[in-house]
């Protein structure tokens, strides 16, 4: 790709005192582009995420990021104002619990609506339209936008979760385990949903998951970790059609036993 | 009882405690609707029964002052007449129920009727500080929005009002900005006196003591109450006049006049439904 990087991670390391959480990790993202992080449990996915995505402090290493305006900043030296601004607009972030994403005493259309309100929309029935378009594109009937989200199933809420984050046209969303908590019927539909979404809008993505089956269906791109170190990085389709390193080759081939 | 008690200082609080509220009290003059922290004292009367307000006032009474005290528009319930008994007691003021000839105002749930004047200060209890609170219980978060100016979720509370109720429900504690810049929570006043706030000429200070909080609104401040284009802050509108003095443009209570479900609407505020009774008399 000729184009820059819309995320750059250079040398990330967090360590938890003497525990390491990521090391070293570096990677670029672009335009639309989807990238998984797999790896078992433990291995570091979520730690990444979160310094990727500004939600936990680094130990060393750096973030860029090019702005809407086309600058591309050091997200260090983004103002608190500026990141937080950053992080509810042009990005989303996914939560493996639905209830950390929300806000679970307000109504489904409140929920969509948060992000508009806080970007200064203040037109009743222009936020109520645009909650009500967002409900039908992640399949919620629109006679539920005024329940609270504790009335919906889990998948709805994922859905529900999803809406939110994506009211205000975000370049990147990150995403931490989305169907993890979900049954695998429910998973299934919601991935067609978060595919199709993802198409149409031209999202970058990041995408942390331990499922090959989710990395498969949805992401370009991915990298897999393994004690906090990125062991291998391709395409999706050649790093699990023709995985290189042997710890890579023991994760696809317990999935294809099953 | 005439005298100070002896035990007491002037106004209750020693003097150093007044000079820490004072401070406060400045500060929160010069950040109009900023919440500043203060060091609240145990007063003798429980939390919830206005010890912010009693503090606020006990810190800017002078000998020269006149004090009334209202709850709930009355000068008369039992908390009103405690609190101007106490003042009256440890500071030996004058005392009033006439908003005309105050000098200092404390209130619970009403701004008079009768239009403030420059050089009145008007003393609110607050239970709250917090107008955030409903959706973010975390206090390190509000402080960051209202440093930030995130003030998105206030509106998500008032969608929330139109979506469960079809219109703004909420009645009390309506939430305002304060000349543009700090949301504010005004203390559960009826939204009916919100425009009261508005380029008042009085000095307003607001107390909470179980919270520890103080703010103000200087004289002439602009108050805007929150809303959305379509669905703009209007105050409560009563379909009848006050049953006892005729007034048309007040905020009316609902008063139960015997056991057989006799109902009369009349002056929340007392002293103007009297004084008003009085100069048609
Ligand atoms: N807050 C923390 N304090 C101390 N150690 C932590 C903390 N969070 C994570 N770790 C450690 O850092 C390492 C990476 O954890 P992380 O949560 O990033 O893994 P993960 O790949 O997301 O795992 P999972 O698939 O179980 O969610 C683990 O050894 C973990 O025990
Ligand atoms: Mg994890």
């Amino acid at each position: 790709m000729s184009e820059a990087p819309l995320l750059n991670a250079t040398a990330i390391t967090k360590t938890y005192g003497s525990q390491i959480g990521c090391e070293n990790i570096s990677l670029d993202i672009h335009e639309g582009e989807v990238l998984a992080i797999v790896g078992e449990s433990g291995s570091g996915k979520t730690t990444l995420l979160n310094c990727l995505a500004q939600r936990l402090p680094m130990t060393a290493g750096r973030v860029s990021y090019r702005m809407r305006d086309g600058t591309t900043r050091d997200l260090a030296g983004l103002t608190e104002a500026e990141r937080r601004f950053l992080m509810r607009t042009d990005w989303g972030f996914v939560h493996q619990n639905p209830a950390d994403g929300l806000r679970i005493r307000v109504s489904a259309g409140a929920n969509i609506g948060e992000r508009l309100m806080a970007i200064g929309d203040r037109h009743y029935g222009q936020i109520r339209e645009t909650a009500h378009d967002w409900l039908s594109r992640v399949e919620i009937p629109g006679v539920r936008i005024d329940d609270r989200p504790t009335a919906f199933s889990g998948g709805m809420r994922q859905r529900l979760q999803i809406a939110r984050n994506l009211v205000t046209n975000p370049r990147l969303v990150f995403m931490d385990e989305p169907t993890g908590g979900l049954d695998v019927s429910v998973q299934a539909r919601l991935l067609d949903l978060l595919r199709g979404l993802v198409d149409q809008l031209a999202l970058a993505a990041i995408v942390v998951t331990h499922d090959l089956a989710v990395a498969r269906l949805l992401s370009h791109r991915m990298i897999v970790m393994k004690g906090g170190r990125v062991i291998e990085t391709g395409l999706t389709d050649r790093v699990l059609d023709d995985p290189r390193h042997p710890y890579t080759q023991l994760l696809v081939a317990s999935i294809l036993e099953v | 009882m005439n005298a100070t008690l002896p035990a007491y200082n002037f106004a209750y609080l020693d003097e150093q405690t007044k000079r820490m509220i004072r401070r406060a009290i400045l500060k929160a003059v010069a950040i109009p609707g900023y919440q500043v922290p203060f060091a609240s004292r145990e007063m003798p009367m429980p939390y919830g029964w206005g010890t912010g307000g009693v503090q606020v006032t006990a810190s800017v009474i002078g000998p020269d002052d006149i004090l009334k005290v209202i709850d709930q528009g009355s000068d008369d319930t039992t908390n009103a007449v405690s609190i101007r008994a106490f003042f009256a007691r440890v500071a030996n003021v004058a005392v009033t129920t006439k908003t005309v000839e105050a000098t200092v105002i404390q209130t619970r749930h009403r701004i008079p009727e009768t239009p403030l004047s420059e050089g009145q200060i008007l003393v609110y209890q607050v239970p709250i500080p917090e107008p955030l609170r409903f959706l973010e219980p975390r206090e390190t978060e509000t402080r960051i929005m209202h440093a930030l100016e995130e003030y998105g979720l206030m509106h998500v509370k008032l969608y929330e009002d139109i979506a469960q109720n079809g219109h703004i429900a909420t009645t009390y504690a309506y939430p305002v900005k304060v000349e543009g810049r700090y949301v504010m929570d005004p203390s559960p006043i009826p939204k009916f006196d919100n425009p009261k706030m508005d380029d008042c000429p009085a000095l307003q200070l607001f107390g909470a003591g179980r919270e520890q909080r103080i703010y103000a609104i200087p004289p002439h401040t602009r108050i805007e109450s929150l809303d959305f284009e379509d669905h703009p802050f209007r105050v409560q509108e009563f379909d009848r006049p006050c049953g006892l003095c005729g007034a048309t443009d007040v905020y009316l209570d609902e008063i139960v006049t015997d056991d057989r479900g006799g109902r009369l609407f009349a002056c929340s505020d007392t002293d103007y439904c009297e004084e008003r009774r009085e100069r048609a008399a």
